[in-house]
């Protein structure tokens, strides 16, 4: 990306989550999706006003978007249909990477409906049948998805019993719905959806003053109800996209540079294209080979000679020096600044300056980026692992140069994403090679293509400078990232003077979206320099920030998480050590309690024990939500502690999980996990922020434990023993 | 001409192409369509493509699919009896011992080898028998919880 896209991006980290692709997709009108789902009852819900004119500002930084004054078409948010068999069938544009949206989903439209979770069939992710999403990233399927489906069940329900009401004259009021069927109690008639559905065409838009099942009275929401499909999962019967096999399929490889921004001088590809059976193609800088089986690909692909021209670049031991140097200046959409830093600092009894660093980091997930591509003359079909099958598709457009409209992008459940999979590089691949073949062809990346060619958690550097009264109030709060990001970056703390800021950087490496993007960084920085702060003037931690604190629903989780871990006792042994952090991000609200055992001797840390207290809103699955917790921990213990992409003049030195590690069984603290319920408030999406406070709670015991103070992510890729 | 080796699997005999000479995972998967081991790394060190060869559970990416010939060979295709799950996969589901769920037919073979060797685990072995096997969405506890509660049913079962 060079400094031009940075200017029109505003935010280089954030990219993927701020792109807005193509506006207004209404490829698929009403006649057409009758054609594909056939008669019965179909609602639509309308997106309102503003949030049609918030998804047009934010794709007006879009050139591809453009001003052309076209008309747009009215938005609609979601779909649902009943089937005259009674099928319920849902849509939507968000997918599955494992986070459990599919189920929730599930659930949302089970309630009202008042039927069985396995009476629901949820299509997601495919461009052809589902209406046009952003993409699934930002926590935005609960606080988004969720109310449209919930609406448009909830619409559908209205309408069978306004059916049953013209079938049997009887007074809507009498009537119970009930188990997938509309009962009315007086008469002991009832009919199920099916029979109610049976030989209507009607198409609803949903009302405003529909009723809508409150939290408190929710019956299938706010169940642990297990992952859809979970049968298919661990009988390995679901098919991956890296699992598909379709008839005559090619497997493809692609050719690599040796190295980042690596441009290709030569190739001869003449030995490949003799070999029985193998297409090879050139097109541009691509290289690419597709063979019936996976072999005669590599050999195919080995036979090619190419010659590359890579230039100089920044290596890993230089990146933080680099990307101070190489800011390129503030970005004011995250940028904060209230009073005075120079009055703060003044009325401060202790001053404090520090500055903080985060690794650039891989997302690894399991299976690696995999794209299957068929076309059929001149429509082109796209199975792909990928968090934004629109993206993806207008990528595909845009690569093959053919209208949206000629391209399907399906995304079936795939094997994790963690913001690691926004684009669409094995989807456009697959796409390219599988058109000089003139067959479908399958790209898997191998591990080393993963962990190389998909992009990275952006490094950074923050720079904190504080001042704080004896008492423990906070006066000045300055705070510069640079390069990782904005998300997270302003405090929740009351201080009246701040000034905040993120400095984008052109990155040596590709950067994007990671988990909870920037809001880890930016929180490890703070809540470590809140540690210190509270150190400084002799204060408690968690005291420290209570005392700095208005935010009740923060404050409730710091509280939560303090009382579980027992938060003030004693040390056993001089080698323990207990840290606390807390935050807040997307709607979730977030503390963990950290214990650390220390062998001074040896330098060996041992993440003991960790209590997590989380909040967001009225919650949907209690057990997918603590399995995401769970797993935002886990996750966040290998960016605390150990991992780190290792890069040197353009080369990943540790692209394979022998070198690159990731938390194991073995990493594993004892876990608490502590979830509060507010049926009082919207439900808030709970895949990322769970993560934020992991890294500087584990950080402070540490330093309670030692008196070493880590101000680096990873903090202990060699054990603390060159520390000690 | 490509020579042909004849492998047992899952209570099959089934016939495959091994020249030249290629990995027991590129063998199920490609050949036999028996996707539901996974490829996550290609090296070893993650656990995904994890079959039992004579009920020993055994890296399939590192395997020599002509070295295998005349050992029984299980996949995770295999373990269902008379669509009755394995204990184990029960316990999968049981505990919600999964997200993405790429990583569970890899760990569900390592913990059914587990539980063949010691049908009694503690979780301290259990996560020293495991660690070779990746979740990155760290469903790990679960996973211990899992074959613990395995190991129980099984226990009861064999009373």
């Amino acid at each position: 990306m060079n400094r031009e896209q940075i200017a029109e991006f505003g935010l280089e980290a954030e990219r993927y989550e701020l792109q807005a692709d193509s506006q207004y997709h209404f490829d698929l009108n009403r006649r057409q999706f009758f054609k594909a789902v056939g008669g019965s009852i179909v609602v639509f819900l309308l997106l309102p006003g503003d949030e049609v004119l918030a998804q047009q500002e934010s794709g007006a930084r879009d050139r591809r978007a453009g001003g052309s004054g076209q008309p747009l078409p009215q938005e609609i948010g979601a779909w649902l249909h009943i089937g005259e068999d009674g099928t319920v069938t849902a849509y939507t544009g968000k997918v599955d990477v494992g986070q459990g949206s599919r189920t929730e989903l599930t659930q949302v439209v089970a309630e009202e409906l008042r039927i069985p979770v396995t009476s629901v069939r949820l299509v997601m992710g495919d461009t052809d049948l589902v209406p046009f999403d952003m993409g699934t990233f930002g926590s935005q399927t609960t606080p988004q998805m969720v109310p449209r489906l919930r609406r448009a069940a909830a619409a559908a329900r209205e309408v069978l019993i306004d059916l049953a009401v013209a079938g049997w004259s009887v007074d809507r009021k009498e009537l119970v719905v009930a188990d997938g069927k509309v009962n009315d109690p007086s008469s002991k008639r009832s009919f199920d959806y099916g029979q109610l559905s049976k030989g209507q065409k009607i198409t609803t838009a949903i009302p405003d003053d529909l009723p809508l099942t409150p939290a408190d009275q929710w019956k299938t929401e706010g169940q642990p109800v297990p992952k859809v499909d979970g049968r298919n999962f661990v009988t390995g019967q679901h098919k991956y996209v890296s699992d598909m096999n379709l008839a005559g399929m090619l497997h493809g490889k692609v050719l690599r540079p040796p190295a980042f921004r690596a441009t290709l001088e030569s190739a001869d590809i003449k030995e490949a294209e003799s070999m029985p059976g193998v297409t090879v193609v050139r097109d541009g800088n691509f290289v690419g080979v597709a063979a019936s089986n996976e072999s005669d690909a590599k050999r195919a692909m080995a036979a090619i000679r190419a010659e590359w021209k890579t230039p100089p670049q920044p290596s890993g031991r230089e990146i933080f020096d680099y990307l101070k140097k190489n800011s390129t200046g503030g970005d004011n959409r995250s940028g904060h600044s209230v009073g005075s830093m120079e009055e703060g600092l003044a009325a401060a009894d202790k001053k404090l300056a520090q500055n903080y660093t985060v690794a650039y980091i891989a997302h690894a997930p399991l299976e690696p980026r995999a794209a299957v591509a068929e076309w059929k003359d001149d429509k082109l079909t796209v199975w792909t692992g990928s968090q934004r099958p629109f993206g993806v598709r207008s990528e595909l457009a845009n690569a093959l140069r053919i209208p949206e409209t000629n391209v399907r992008v399906i995304v079936p459940d795939t094997g994790a994403g963690y913001g690691g999979k926004h684009s669409g590089e094995t989807a456009v691949e697959a796409a390219r090679l599988a058109k000089a073949a003139g067959k479908p062809v399958k790209v898997v990346w191998t591990r080393e293509e993963e962990f190389t060619w998909a992009y990275f958690r952006p490094a950074g550097v923050i720079d904190i400078s504080s001042g704080a009264r004896n008492d423990g109030t906070v006066t000045a709060w300055e705070f510069h990232n640079y390069n990782s990001g904005g998300s997270g970056i302003r405090t929740p703390y009351e201080v009246a003077n701040q000034r905040i800021e993120f400095h984008p950087v052109e990155s040596p490496l590709r950067q994007g979206s990671y988990r909870a993007l920037a809001a880890t960084a930016n929180h490890f920085a703070r809540e470590t320099h809140m540690d210190e702060l509270a150190r400084l003037v002799k204060m408690d931690p968690l005291e420290f920030r209570r005392k700095n604190l208005k935010d009740a629903r923060l404050g409730a989780v710091l509280d939560a998480a303090a009382k579980s871990f027992g938060w003030g006792k004693t040390k056993a042994s001089p080698g323990q050590g207990f840290g606390i952090a807390g935050g807040a991000e997307k709607g979730g609200y977030v503390a963990t309690c950290a214990e650390v055992s220390v062998d001074r001797a040896n330098g060996t840390v041992k993440l003991v024990r960790v209590v997590t207290a989380f909040e967001c809103g009225a919650i949907i699955n209690p057990d997918n939500l603590k399995n995401q917790v769970e797993g935002a921990v886990i996750m966040g213990i290998g960016g605390a502690l150990f991992e780190a992409i290792e890069f040197e003049n353009g080369r990943v030195l540790n692209p394979h999980f022998s070198t690159y590690r990731v938390p194991r069984f073995n990493d594993v603290p004892a876990l608490e996990t502590v979830l509060i319920d507010r049926k009082d408030l919207p439900s808030a999406g709970a895949g990322e922020s769970p993560i934020l406070t992991l890294a500087p709670a584990v950080g402070n015991a540490i330093f309670d434990a030692t008196g070493i103070r880590l101000r680096s992510l990873p903090m202990i890729p060699n054990g603390l023993k060159s520390e000690v | 001409m490509a020579a042909t080796i004849e492998l047992q699997v899952n209570g099959k005999k089934l016939r495959a192409s091994a020249d030249p000479p290629r990995s027991l995972l590129s063998v199920l998967r490609d050949d036999l369509d028996l996707t539901g081991t996974k490829y996550g790394c290609g090296e070893g060190q993650c656990g995904a493509c994890t079959v039992l060869i004579d009920g020993f559970p055994q890296r399939s990416c590192q395997t020599q699919a002509g070295d295998v010939v005349g050992k029984q060979i299980t996949t995770i295709e295999g373990l269902e009896r008379d669509d009755k799950l394995h204990p184990l996969q029960q316990a999968f589901l049981d505990m919600g011992a999964m997200q993405c769920a790429f990583c569970t037919s890899g760990m569900i073979m390592s913990g059914v080898g587990l539980l063949r060797r010691n049908p009694n685990p503690t979780p301290a072995e259990i996560i020293r028998f495991m660690e070779g096997n990746i979740c990155r969405c760290g469903t790990y506890p679960r996973i211990v919880a899992a074959i613990r509660q395995a190991s129980m049913g099984l226990k009861e079962a064999g009373k």
